[in-house]
């Protein structure tokens, strides 16, 4: 078991003596890297959508008259031009692409204006008159669940999306069980991705008939489907190709789809090559948040200081559409209870439709909502109990062969939540920096410390079909084409996944080539989201990259005197016990002049899991990681500016693939968080919105972030091929519990809304 | 605005002679003739003299240097001014191409992302600090973030963590909380003190 210390000095230390890499970092640093808005064609033109001002309305008439005869107008694209269907959903098809029959949101867009140059785009659009006859607006998730509430979509008879329920044991026995009991009702915001690049696409019809899109999304494989069935065209026609993108964070997934589906079509009508590309206004106003919860928690404790019983009621606000509701506050109900041991949970988490813009995946998908109640509830508990948050939450964590809260037993891997735990205790001073802590006395600014811990399961759980494909193919000089199913939004995938084969065939990673990829080449493996790439991806390069060492190996094993499955491969070489050696290059012509290929496709279905949605029990994911953060902070006592001191991190990982990256993944995570917890918050009068920018949607700066340690723990995980498992969402759904506890020790006071506050 | 037609290539008229950077030369298109003819101004970028017809000094310089010259590393992030990621020198100093039009920058000297490496590829240290360093996610505030310090390390060869901290805060980074970015400045802060 290896364990790795790394802060800020140690980094420095580290880039000594190992230098981080990533393959597109150079094309990335000298601007060479073309990301979709800077790809040009001969003839191309360009795309704008076009909203209304309404936010609920029946529409009678979008008219494009006017504007289809501004100057270079190509056309005008409403809902009557679809030629396949207008209705698009990953889960359900309640999404329509171009308005139709009503206005749902601020963001619908009701036409698209295609024309030769953007700016006569633009022009063009403002000639565009929606009618409609507007409609109560349903702004309250609440209220919308009323009885003889105005319907966002009349077709489902409610406003109810989805409604999952959570019930274990027996919570009327547990409260009356229990010595005390803590209740409290916590809110967080809607919250923007704010990924640098908005959104864009560029799409051609080829000479063979395909429909080519690139485009900036985090999910090839959904677009696809959106654009197939907005086009009325075989998945097999419609080809999406990698391209460089800035940033998703879980946002580029629907919207993205839609913006690519509408760039289709507008080159499917008019033959021509045609580029998309999202002005931030646009990309703030039409693309989905953040679920906004109301969240209503009851814990009991007993005398012994042990959670006897939790019960909440959470909300969520939906907004105009399903989108991935249903499966983020599936996560919620699951993680309801935090990292701790419950005997007794009544719970239920429903998501609503509104008219607000609507709410989707975004970087912990389901977790900051509940971590931020539920890591301040552990420890008013605490207090409440005579106990410190940490005595607290060492009697109550899970640990090696605990049942969670819907009865899964956690093992097969490591369950290492104390050890994360105790970690960042240590490498914080977190007890010393306690006893200092404020609590609203004295003469200076107050100081506090506070800390936030969770368990998350990993990939999609028992959300759906989770399986992930790789191509391998050696080339005949020994160099290696690699492939997968999962995208690169930023975060390094395809350098994890060059790494982990560079290992798995022991070659040089300079041999390697992480083709450009595409739809057509790899089979469906589903959404890069839900900090899954590193394990899917990197198990079916695992898979894949066996089987290449299988056939390699089975072409000089009798050479080398031993069976195929006794062959090393290390240094460029294949081995055997005996120690004679044959070089990777000359092992893969020997299979080729045998009339055979080193080809594989690796696939990974994801261990299975099972649930019960009657009950919300079930072993939920094949397995979890575990973290813990804690941060240090002053809050003025004039002007309340909160200030972020340090900040730590421990993640089990599995293991470290990438270290520079994995960092990375650690400090934007945190910073994300932090951003959450001190001043993030999209700002609305009633369905519209008021954050449109970035300066009226303010994300942390670096002078708001403090320096930062990541303590990386390293507990291979034997579910996992490759041993590694996640980092991307883990590390950012702790920054705001850890905060708010933070502040409560600086000042006195408990903080139950987000954001918490600081300079707006 | 002109779409850059690719055939258009090296040699292009609008440049000044002597013009070999094919980065640079791909994809500029002067304005067609029948454009109001005002005596043109030079703009230098990434070394190169460039005489500006009177039509393109209108222009927005984010606009003027991604479609016009294609040099597409400055990025349109928020349009703004806020985000940085338009961020170009000008004799050095930081500004927002978003927010500057062609004719505030005429007569001074450009640099943008693509004339900061040597003219083989080699990457200049700081890029190569970027890359060392795990500095880079997206890439998409990169350009603007190493062309920012670049012109903070000018001024200060030798900062502290923190100056180095200060010195990027008009810059947004959603990505990497931007604790190797700094990372990146401090570990190439040496070679400005030896070289420049």
């Amino acid at each position: 078991m290896e364990r790795g210390r790394c802060g800020p000095r140690q980094v420095l230390m580290d880039k000594l003596n190992e230098k981080a890499w990533r393959n597109d970092a150079a094309a990335k640093v000298t601007g060479r890297a073309r990301f979709t808005d800077d790809i040009k064609l001969p003839g191309l033109l360009h795309a704008v959508p076009v909203y209304s001002s309404f936010v609920h309305a029946r529409l009678l008439a979008v008219e494009t008259e006017a504007a289809a005869k501004s100057r270079s107008v190509v056309c005008v694209i409403t809902a009557r031009d679809v030629p396949g269907s207008n209705r698009c959903g990953q889960i359900r098809k309640d999404i329509h692409v171009l308005a139709d029959d009503k206005i749902r949101y601020h963001g619908d867009v009701a036409a698209v204006v295609v024309a030769g140059t953007r700016a006569q785009a633009i022009a063009a659009g403002r000639r565009i008159r929606v009618r409609a006859e507007p409609l109560p607006e349903i702004i309250d998730p609440e209220a919308a669940l009323a009885p003889g509430a105005a319907l966002v979509h009349e077709e489902y008879g409610t406003n109810l999306i989805h409604r999952h329920v959570i019930r274990k044991g027996d919570a009327a026995r547990g409260f009356a069980e229990s010595a005390l009991v803590v209740d409290q009702e916590f809110c967080t915001p809607f919250v923007e991705h704010a990924y640098l690049e908005p959104e864009a696409a560029l799409c051609l019809v080829r000479a063979d008939g395909v429909v080519e899109v690139r485009g900036s999304m985090q999910h090839p494989y959904s677009t696809r489907r959106f654009v197939a069935e907005f086009l009325g065209l075989p998945l097999a026609r419609v080809e999406i190709v990698g391209t460089p993108m800035g940033g998703g964070f879980g946002g580029k997934d629907d919207t993205a789809a839609l913006v690519c589906a509408r760039t289709a079509l507008a080159a499917l009508l008019t033959g021509r090559p045609v580029k998309m590309t999202y002005e931030r206004e646009w990309s703030m106003r039409e693309s989905y948040k953040r679920h906004p919860y109301r969240m209503r928690y009851r814990m009991g404790v007993g005398a012994d200081g042990l959670i006897r019983a939790v019960q909440c009621r959470i909300v969520a606000d939906g907004g105009a559409y399903c989108s991935t509701s249903p499966w983020v506050t599936w996560r919620s109900t699951v993680q309801c209870c935090g990292p701790y041991v419950v005997p007794h949970v009544d719970g239920e988490v429903l998501s609503v439709y509104t008219n607000h813009v609507f709410t989707g995946a975004m970087r912990g998908f389901g977790s900051p909502q509940v971590n931020f109640a539920v890591e301040q509830l552990v420890e008013m508990a605490a207090a409440a109990a005579g106990l410190s948050g940490v005595e607290f939450r060492r009697r109550n964590m899970v640990r090696q062969g605990s049942t969670t809260v819907t009865g899964q037993v956690l093992e097969g891997h490591a369950v290492s939540m104390s050890e994360v735990f105790e970690r960042v205790l240590a490498e914080s001073g977190y007890e010393d920096k306690l006893r200092r802590s404020s609590r609203g006395q004295g003469e200076n600014d107050y100081y506090g410390v506070g800390l936030a811990m969770s368990y998350r399961g990993v990939s999609l759980g028992a959300e759906g079909t989770d399986v992930c494909a790789a191509v391998v193919s050696v080339q005949f000089d020994g160099s290696v084409l690699l492939e997968a199913g999962i995208h690169e939004n930023g975060q390094g995938a395809e350098s994890a996944m060059i790494l982990l084969l560079a290992e798995e065939l022991g070659v040089d990673r300079s041999r390697i080539v992480y083709r450009r990829p595409s739809t057509s080449a790899v089979p469906d493996s589903g959404t890069t989201v839900a900090s899954r790439a590193t394990i899917m991806g990197g198990g079916a390069v695992s898979r894949a990259a066996a089987a290449v060492r299988l056939q390699m190996a089975g072409a000089v094993a009798a050479d080398l005197g031993c069976r195929p499955e006794e062959v090393r491969f290390a240094g460029g070489r294949l081995t055997a016990p005996g120690g004679r050696d044959v070089g990777f290059t000359e092992a893969a012509q020997r299979l080729y002049r045998d009339q055979k290929y080193p080809y594989a496709l690796g696939v990974f279905p994801a261990p299975r899991v099972d649930w019960d949605e009657s009950c919300g029990q079930g072993r939920a994911y094949f397995t979890w990681v575990y973290g813990c953060q804690a941060v240090e902070l002053s809050v003025s006592r004039s002007t309340g500016r909160i200030r972020l001191l340090k900040a730590w991190a421990a993640h089990d990982v599995g293991r470290a693939v990438n270290r520079a990256m994995l960092l990375g993944q650690f400090y934007g995570g945190m910073a994300m968080g932090a951003g959450y917890g001190l001043f993030e918050e999209v700002a609305m009068t009633g369905g519209r919105l008021r954050s449109l920018n970035y300066d009226t949607y303010r994300i942390p700066r670096s002078t708001d972030m403090p320096e930062m340690t990541a303590i990386v723990l390293e507990n291979r995980d034997p579910l996992s091929p490759s041993g590694a498992k996640s980092i991307g969402e883990p590390a950012n759904e702790l920054m705001a519990p850890a905060i708010a506890n933070a502040y409560f020790h600086a000042t006195g006071r408990r903080r139950c809304q987000l954001p918490i506050g600081g300079e707006k | 605005m002109k779409k850059a037609d690719p055939s258009t290539a090296a040699g292009a008229p609008g440049f000044a002679r002597g013009s070999t950077s094919a980065v640079l030369v791909r994809g500029y298109k002067p304005r067609a003739s029948g454009e109001p003819k005002a005596r043109p101004l030079t703009l230098v970028v990434n070394g190169r003299n460039l005489r500006i017809p009177a039509g393109d000094r209108r222009k927005d310089l984010l606009t003027f240097l991604r479609e016009d010259l294609d040099l597409t590393g400055a990025k349109r992030g928020c349009g703004i001014g806020v985000c940085g990621a338009c961020t170009v020198l000008a004799d050095n100093k930081p500004v927002r191409a978003c927010r500057t039009l062609v004719a505030d920058v005429l007569g001074r000297s450009l640099t943008t992302i693509e004339g900061l490496a040597a003219p083989d590829g080699g990457l200049h240290p700081l890029q190569q600090a970027f890359v060392d360093c795990g500095a880079i996610q997206c890439g998409f505030c990169t350009p603007g973030m190493v062309l920012t310090a670049h012109a903070f390390l000018l001024k200060h060869p030798a900062p502290g963590r923190n100056e180095a901290r200060r010195a990027i805060s008009a810059n947004l980074c959603r990505c990497t909380g931007y604790q190797q970015i700094i990372d990146a400045i401090m570990a190439a802060a040496p070679h400005y003190k030896i070289k420049e």
